[in-house]
């Protein structure tokens, strides 16, 4: 938490003067029921009409006063507030950048998108609020009780009762609806968890004929928020009117016993008539109080969600780029094994081979297997937990990371494009590709015939998420994405599942033509993409159950030649018809 | 605008007595306390000096004003009771209406706007209406009696003095409305920015690793940054603006304090004959009234731009209630599965008027037979089930089951005919088991685990924390082919009498897939059937293979016929096995 007050450094004089200005604020305030109650008993006693114009005229200058104290102290409340927020958002943004995959893993990419967006702004609606009235309500409080005791010690005494017990109040009643509340809320979640999965699988629901069980069961959320709410409401409704009748019920005891005093001759009418001032300020404060409390608890609550994600440690890099690169092995990976932090089984058990410049890897195996993982060890994704690997003979844990990765064009399973322009999205390699090159990339993605034909090509606007793209376009714009600058090795995470056949295998094709000097890493569910891959890996529950090429593994890895066999079987059939 | 509000209210109907109780209570809580503040003048009033303290009156007084203080707090509170009541139940029958709704619009309503908006409409847009109007109208009801009751008190009091009051009000109203309008407009500009800086935080962070992949950090950075700079200072002028609301009316309530003071004075003293006559215990009551005389003011300010919001809510929620209804079918007759047979006849079918889909559309399909339907993307393989399913209705042409036409028999009893697997998986919250029995709820646990057995996810269930008893939800963690599979056993388990599968096992990683297929092989067997395939290996041994393009169907035939014909189908066909 400490953590995140450096980024207030740069608006230290906000912090000091805000508060500063709005407790002169308050303290005019303080001073108004004052003035008055020296027009009723000098003014007004002594018939002393010019008195009277006089401190008339100084309540005026106090509100004028006040309003200035009070609009500058909003205005540097603001500008702390906003600086302090973007600054934090701009330095949480470049932490989350220097993240590793595993620290991404910890929180969720979800999750930290909340933090930064969520989370930060009400780090910085708490500030504002800190600055605006954490000084000024207690202040309040605390000055309207001095007041009150410099005007009479003992009938200052209702004060002390009535203060503390409204506080009480509040406090209970709080303590009571906080939980409440949330309950509510998690009941309103419910019910709107609901109604998104209706909308998902409206096709399903009514194919099932099941609308009105689903309706009613809506009508039992619905009516378990109602239900919910009204309890809430029924406590917190006390609040106010309790609050009120203890202060009113403060002020009669005043005129009582002040009625008393004054009898004694120790209290003057317009003092009276201040004391009844003070305490309906006294009550004001309180309420505000009571608010500022519930957003400080959020500001809290979120400024630790926000450390959270500043605590984890930045990715460590080393610093070597490989010696020689000509003629080492492009990738070698020695006795690998991979466990993800918090898992119990290996993802990756034991796995060596080594892959030439230029040639293809092929993976193959079922859905869960740690195909995926198996690629991400390479561009030093995950560190392996144990044995090595190397690219162009360098560990990738001596790897400077981001050469490393510069070396290598990555496409990933789900195929994702960020809005801004179809040339916008290319560049992400190389920000001075010409368009040359980006055309060049398209073509061999199999991509160019339909962003060519899109309005304005190259400069086509890609909306939020890419939805103005079908999967396939965007699958194949991915891949043009990851071939240019030509990338010494190139990883493909099963991303042409959207493309046809025929699409696949022309792109396949220009993949060997057009980039023969890049190693090729294909993970893939179809036996006849990797055929004619320099080395396949067949992999079940993260073992490498068999490695070599397709001839061998028809041989001798039974998995492979299932998988081999079936589709094989169906091509015999389709030739003899 | 009024339309609207007056359609809210007709939904509080229902519980009118709670809205008559609102107001009756909140006329007697409210005048309760603004009556307060003459009787602590009247109180001042019995304490002139040393000596000269009239105990009776005072103690009479000090009895009358405890009695009125608890009893307005009573009020106050059976107020706050009966607006809970009004808002939340109001709330309740609108949402529930509103979620009805849902089912019941055309496919078309729902296909073309995002789950977010709708879910929107139906959460946060209700819950706006709730706090803005059902909630807003008693503070502004409340803050109405209390301006008039407070004018009226004045008036009694000194009535010369309370024109002045009435003199300057414009001026409080004046500041609050300049304001607001500033802030509204910068407030605009901030929440816009704020949209923007969330998108691009959710694409850069939400998609960390690939940036990381492309070591495209500076980039996304500098991005990111140059977005949240714009919104920070749009908001901090925004908040500022919406800050200086409370210090300026503060003001202007000082202000207004001051002429108080000043006139009640100088009646006091009888500077002026003018002012009328005055004492002490009345001016402090005329201060009393002065000091809460522009809460109100604010409040209601307040509440009018959370009424303008409310408004705008509430008309998005009446244009999803207004919408048009899929027709009614209850007078028609269900449909009785005999043989199995479908026909389509000249069907013509477009999702938008200016672009023709499907045309002229025939199909034959005797009892039994499987047929499969491949093409590229966007041909309109999907669209032949949703108007089979009558997802959307056909524009001309007629479709027949059975030898009935589809817009001749009930919905339901169509759509029941049918088991129905999509590419989309949809699995809900609540347990396996739940899922499972989706379309057959008092199915038994041994019939559950039989389905799931059957398509093979027995095993991976197993595994599952607490079995078939794991509550599960769309992000659960379940892999899309889990998901997958749950969906399929939910066929299973139905039994149904035809059977359309729509790229139903394209998330199956390839060895699991093939074993589902032996198990379809054995539900499609004698069923009329509809598979949509991407991967041609698991539709080759149909009875009847259409290849679409564009709308229309360009081949047609069983496999073997469509590999002698060595066109479209062929091409597709052969290059899967190409390297």
């Amino acid at each position: 938490m400490k953590k995140l007050l450096k980024y207030l450094r740069n608006y230290k004089k906000e912090l000091f003067f805000g508060p500063l200005f709005k407790l002169l604020e308050a303290i005019f305030e303080l001073l108004v029921p004052m003035v008055m109650a020296k027009i009723i008993d000098k003014g007004i006693a002594n018939g002393d009409n010019a008195y009277i114009f006089k401190m008339s005229g100084l309540i005026v200058l106090l509100g004028v006063c006040g309003l200035g104290f009070a609009l500058t102290c909003q205005y540097l409340a603001a500008r702390c507030a906003y600086g302090f927020g973007t600054e934090l958002r701009e330095a949480m943004y470049r932490h989350i950048n220097s993240l590793s995959y595993s620290g991404i893993d910890k929180i969720g990419a979800s999750s930290l998108v909340n933090r930064l967006t969520n989370d930060t702004n009400t780090v910085q609606n708490g500030v504002n609020m800190f600055i605006r009235l954490a000084v000024r309500a207690p202040f309040l409080v605390i000055g309207a009780a001095t007041m009150a005791v410099m005007i009479d010690v003992r009938l200052s005494l209702i004060f002390f009762v009535v203060a503390p017990l409204i506080s009480i109040v509040i406090f209970l009643i709080m303590r009571r609806t906080i939980p409440m509340y949330r309950k509510a809320q998690k009941k309103l979640d419910r019910a709107a968890m609901l109604t998104r999965e209706n909308i998902e699988g409206t096709r399903v629901i009514r194919a099932f004929s099941r609308q009105e069980t689903e309706t009613e069961e809506f009508r039992g959320a619905v009516d378990d928020i109602a239900d919910c709410s009204i309890a809430v409401g029924r406590i917190s409704a006390i609040l106010n009117p309790v609050a009120f009748a203890v202060m009113n019920l403060g002020i009669v005891a005043i005129l009582w016993f002040g009625g008393v005093r004054i009898d004694g001759g120790s209290l003057s009418q317009g003092e009276l008539t201040a004391f009844t001032n003070y305490m309906t300020q006294i009550l004001l404060a309180l309420v505000v109080l009571a608010n500022l409390i519930v957003t400080f608890t959020k500001a809290f609550a979120a400024a630790s969600r926000v450390s959270e994600v500043f605590d984890i440690m930045p990715e460590e890099s080393g610093e070597g780029l490989p010696a020689n690169v000509s003629d080492s092995n492009i990738i070698d990976f020695r006795s690998v094994s991979f466990t993800y932090e918090d898992a119990g089984d290996s993802s990756v058990k034991n796995i060596s081979f080594s892959l030439k410049r230029g040639q293809t890897l092929g993976i193959i195996g079922g859905t869960g297997c740690g195909k995926s993982t198996l690629s991400s060890l390479i561009p030093g994704f995950y560190r392996p937990t144990e044995g090595e690997v190397l690219v162009q003979g360098l560990s990738t844990a001596e790897w400077r990371l981001d050469s490393l990765r510069r070396r290598i064009g990555y496409v990933p399973q789900k195929a994702v494009l960020f809005s801004g322009t179809v040339r916008d999205n290319l560049k992400w390699r190389k920000a001075d590709a010409s368009d040359d090159e980006l055309i060049a990339a398209l073509k061999i993605a199999q991509a160019w015939d339909f962003v060519s034909k899109l309005p304005g090509g190259l400069d086509f606007t890609v909306s939020q998420g890419g939805r103005n793209f079908s999967g396939g376009q965007k699958q194949r714009l991915c891949i043009a994405r990851a071939l240019i600058g030509e990338p010494d090795i190139l990883i493909l995470d099963d991303s042409t599942s959207a493309l046809d056949y025929a699409t696949d295998l022309a792109l396949r094709r220009a993949l060997r033509t057009e980039m023969s000097g890049t190693a090729v890493v294909m993970i893939s569910q179809r036996t006849t993409s990797l055929a004619d891959a320099d080395l396949i890996i067949v992999m079940e529950d993260g073992e490498a159950v068999g490695i070599g090429t397709h001839t061998d593994l028809i041989a001798d890895c039974p998995v492979y030649a299932e998988i081999y066999r079936s589709q094989m079987n169906e091509r015999e059939g389709g030739s003899n018809a | 605008m009024l339309k609207d509000l007056k359609r809210v209210f007709s939904y509080a109907k229902p519980y009118r007595k709670y809205f008559v109780l609102t107001v009756l209570f909140a006329l007697a809580g409210v005048s309760l306390s603004l009556a307060i503040p003459v009787f602590i003048g009247e109180a001042v009033d019995c304490c002139i000096g040393a000596g000269n303290v009239d105990f009776e009156r005072l103690r009479n007084i000090v009895l009358i004003l405890a009695g009125m203080v608890a009893a307005s707090a009573l009020f106050q509170w059976l107020m706050s009771l009966c607006t809970n009541k009004l808002a939340f139940l109001t709330v309740r029958d609108l949402r529930a209406d509103a979620f009805a709704k849902l089912e019941r619009v055309p496919l078309r309503y729902i296909d073309r706007r995002t789950k977010g908006e709708l879910t929107s409409r139906v959460i946060n847009d209700v819950e706006i209406v709730s706090d803005g109007l059902l909630q807003g109208f008693t503070q502004f009801f409340s803050g109405v009696i209390t301006i008039l009751g407070t004018l009226i008190f004045m008036m009694t009091i000194n009535y010369r003095i309370a024109l002045v009051v009435v003199v300057m009000t414009p001026l409080s109203f004046l500041a609050a409305s300049k304001i607001t309008k500033a802030t509204h407009d910068s407030y605009v500009k901030q929440s816009k920015l704020r949209g923007d800086m969330v998108a691009i935080a959710e694409e850069s962070a939400g998609n960390q690793k690939l940036v990381n992949a492309f070591v495209y950090g500076e980039r996304a950075e500098a991005r990111f940054a140059e977005i949240n700079r714009e919104y920070g200072s749009a908001g901090m002028k925004a908040t500022f603006f919406s800050s200086m609301t409370n210090p300026t009316t503060r003001f202007v309530n000082g202000l207004i304090y001051a002429a108080v003071g000043l006139l009640g004075a100088l009646g006091v003293t009888g500077y002026s004959k003018f002012i009328g006559k005055m004492s002490v215990g009345r001016l402090s009551s005329f201060l009393a009234y002065a000091n809460q005389y522009t809460k109100p003011f604010n409040e209601i300010s307040g509440v009018f731009a959370e009424l303008q919001n409310a408004v705008a809510s509430a008309g998005r929620i009446f244009d999803l209630l207004d919408e048009e209804e899929v027709s009614d079918d209850s007078d028609k007759e269900p449909l009785a599965v005999r043989s199995g047979d479908l026909r389509f006849r000249d069907v013509c079918f477009s999702y938008l008027p200016d672009r023709k889909l499907i045309q002229n559309f025939n199909l034959d399909v005797s009892p039994g037979e499987r047929v499969a339907i491949v093409g590229p993307t966007g041909c309109g393989k999907s669209t032949i089930i949703n108007l089979l399913l009558r997802f959307y209705d056909i524009d001309s042409g007629s479709i027949e089951v059975c030898g009935r036409n589809i817009s001749d028999i009930t919905r339901d009893s169509l759509r029941s005919s049918f088991g129905m697997v999509l590419q989309e998986t949809w699995v809900f919250t609540g347990t396996v088991a739940e899922n499972i029995a989706y379309g057959l709820p008092g199915a038994s646990r041994e019939s559950v685990i039989e389905a799931a057995k059957a398509v093979h996810a027995h095993g991976f269930i197993k595994r599952l924390p607490n079995g078939y008893d794991t509550v599960i939800s769309e992000d659960s963690g379940l892999s899309q082919g889990q998901k997958q599979l749950i969906c399929i056993a939910r066929i299973m388990l139905m039994d149904p009498p035809m059977l359309i599968l729509d790229e139903a096992t394209s998330s199956i990683d390839l060895r699991t897939e093939q074993r589902v297929q032996r198990a379809f092989a054995k539900l499609m067997e004698g069923r009329t059937s509809f598979v949509i395939a991407h991967r041609l290996s698991t539709i080759k041994n149909s009875d009847m293979i259409l290849v679409m393009k564009s709308g229309n169907i360009i081949e047609q035939g069983s496999h073997e016929q469509l590999m002698a014909q060595n066109g479209f189908y062929a091409s597709l066909y052969n290059s899967q096995f190409a390297s």
